[in-house]
């Protein structure tokens, strides 16, 4: 009864050959989209935005560091949804997908941690302080490594994608501490400028808004590129005894066989 | 069984024989946890052994002004405490696992949440306790001020079996994992961190003089909800490390 919801391309990708061949096709785009939009945000964000009034040119490091941050959280959520997918319907991809997406989410959050840091120095005039949202993106950083380490700390790897799927489930909580510390805890780091819901309360110039948008969907399509990639030599390694890999790497299947054709 | 066949004919007492007898699966289960811990006590005294160490080393470290110890003693235990129980968290369902009581576990009529809850409570007596009836002494080698004292003590009483609900999903998922010394220092770092900053809000607050009821009511709430959640997600961690 309940298959009849999912339409079939859904159990048709789910099967790792078809999402290895799908995977394969759809990346060489998405990077290449990802070049070109990263090129467009950047010359846009850095040559032909405005200086800010009160920060010069030093804000222009907000089109790497605020894409990041968003990533820091977009795939956190996406690992924890690929996670529960894992968990509850036992499905092998999802398990990869939800394990491939930690390590670029971990550096994604790196590379937020180390711009802001780079920031604040001369905004702030310090390069870290205990401020809500700094720390809870260290929480976050150490939430990553957390599932990388446990994933890793398996002989079993789907028991170990099982475990750590789960460990990011329970990480959740520390999404919307993230999001919301800068209303909830008046601190140093500066308050939401970009309103998606309410775009009248928006505080950020429209030259400077675009290369930021544009910024944000560059890193979404480098992610999701990055992703498929990695999802596939997943599948490889994770599938390395089945016969469509043996197939696909060239070894004629007439080796497990053994029946001469 | 002699007594489930008679609820069985009485027809009628059926669900309070059951009901005794998952109280009474607590209760064995709490028994066999306390004469575990009893036949190895020796094991019961490297964490206070442990706190009393590094809480001795402060002085040394910092120099034994009586100001500064004054200043960070609260925050100092507060650590000290979290980081004593981290290696009696690691081992909390290791050993079981091993010989294979899990299994039995999950074979069991009871819920395996209320199971690992007993553990919970178990290994929180018997682990934790311990090291906060020694806080008074601590508090005493550290300077901590005698009013800050009941407040410290109270946050630790709600702060660590946060600590241990939590520390007890990660324990369980890590049990079948081949290596889990560090790991469990990085799983639990990062849920940590709102139990201390809570913890240490009100003893900070309680050492300036400051009303100190908000941060403790909030880690009331949270505890309140780890009991309620923190089994389940331990239960679920549990089933992953018994399959195989």
């Amino acid at each position: 009864m309940s298959r009849s919801y999912l339409p079939h391309w859904v159990h048709w990708l789910g099967s790792p050959p078809n999402f290895y061949r799908f995977a394969g096709a759809l990346r060489p785009w998405l990077m290449a989209v990802a070049l070109v939009s990263a090129v467009i945000g950047l010359y846009g964000g850095l040559l032909l935005a405005p200086p800010d009034y009160q920060q010069g040119d030093a804000y222009r490091i907000i089109f790497i560091h605020v894409p990041s941050a968003w990533m820091s959280l977009f795939i956190y959520a996406t690992m924890a949804v690929a996670g529960l997918v894992a968990l509850v319907w036992r499905v092998k991809l999802a398990e990869v997908i939800a394990m491939e997406c930690a390590p670029t989410g971990a550096a994604f959050t790196f590379i937020t941690l180390v711009t802001g840091s780079l920031w604040g120095k001369p905004m702030w005039g310090t390069w870290w302080t205990w401020d809500a949202r700094l720390t809870s993106e260290l929480v976050l950083l150490f939430l990553y490594f957390g599932v990388i380490g446990l994933y890793n700390a398996f002989e079993d790897r789907r028991r170990g994608a099982r475990a750590a799927s789960l460990l990011a489930l329970v990480g959740i909580v520390n999404l919307p501490i993230v999001h919301y510390s800068v209303q909830w805890w008046n601190t140093l780091h500066q308050g939401t400028t970009v309103n998606f819901l309410d775009p009248a309360r928006s505080s950020i110039a429209p030259s400077m808004l675009w290369p930021l948008l544009v910024m944000a969907l560059a890193t979404h399509l480098y992610f999701f590129a990055s992703l498929l990639g990695r999802t596939r030599t997943g599948l490889l390694s994770l599938e390395s005894g089945k016969q469509w890999v043996r197939a696909l790497v060239g070894g004629q299947p007439a080796q497990t066989t053994g029946a001469p054709t | 069984m002699a007594s489930t066949a008679q609820s069985i004919i009485d027809g009628t007492s059926v669900t309070r024989v059951e009901r005794a007898s998952t109280l009474g699966a607590c209760g064995a289960l709490l028994h066999r946890d306390f004469v575990l811990a009893w036949r190895r006590r020796g094991e019961l005294f490297l964490p206070l052994l442990y706190a009393v160490i590094v809480a001795a080393l402060f002085p040394f470290a910092l120099g034994p002004d009586p100001e500064l110890l004054v200043r960070i003693a609260g925050g100092v235990l507060l650590v000290i405490v979290i980081l004593a129980m981290l290696p009696a968290l690691e081992s909390m369902f290791r050993a079981d696992l091993e010989d294979g009581t899990l299994e039995q576990w999950l074979l069991a009529p009871q819920p395996l949440a209320l199971l690992a809850l007993t553990r919970v409570i178990a290994h929180w007596l018997t682990t934790v306790l311990p090291l906060i009836i020694v806080m008074p002494l601590l508090g005493a080698l550290l300077n901590l001020p005698v009013k800050v004292l009941p407040v410290l003590i109270v946050a630790l009483l709600l702060a660590t079996p946060l600590l241990v609900l939590l520390g007890s999903v990660l324990s369980a998922l890590a049990a079948g994992a081949r290596r889990s010394g560090i790991l469990m220092a990085l799983m639990l770092l990062p849920l940590a961190v709102p139990v201390v900053i809570f913890a240490a809000g009100a003893i900070a607050a309680a050492q300036s003089g400051m009303p100190f009821i908000a941060p403790l009511t909030w880690l009331a709430a949270a505890l309140i909800l780890a009991i309620v959640l923190a089994p389940l997600a331990c239960a679920a961690a549990l089933k992953i490390a018994v399959e195989s």
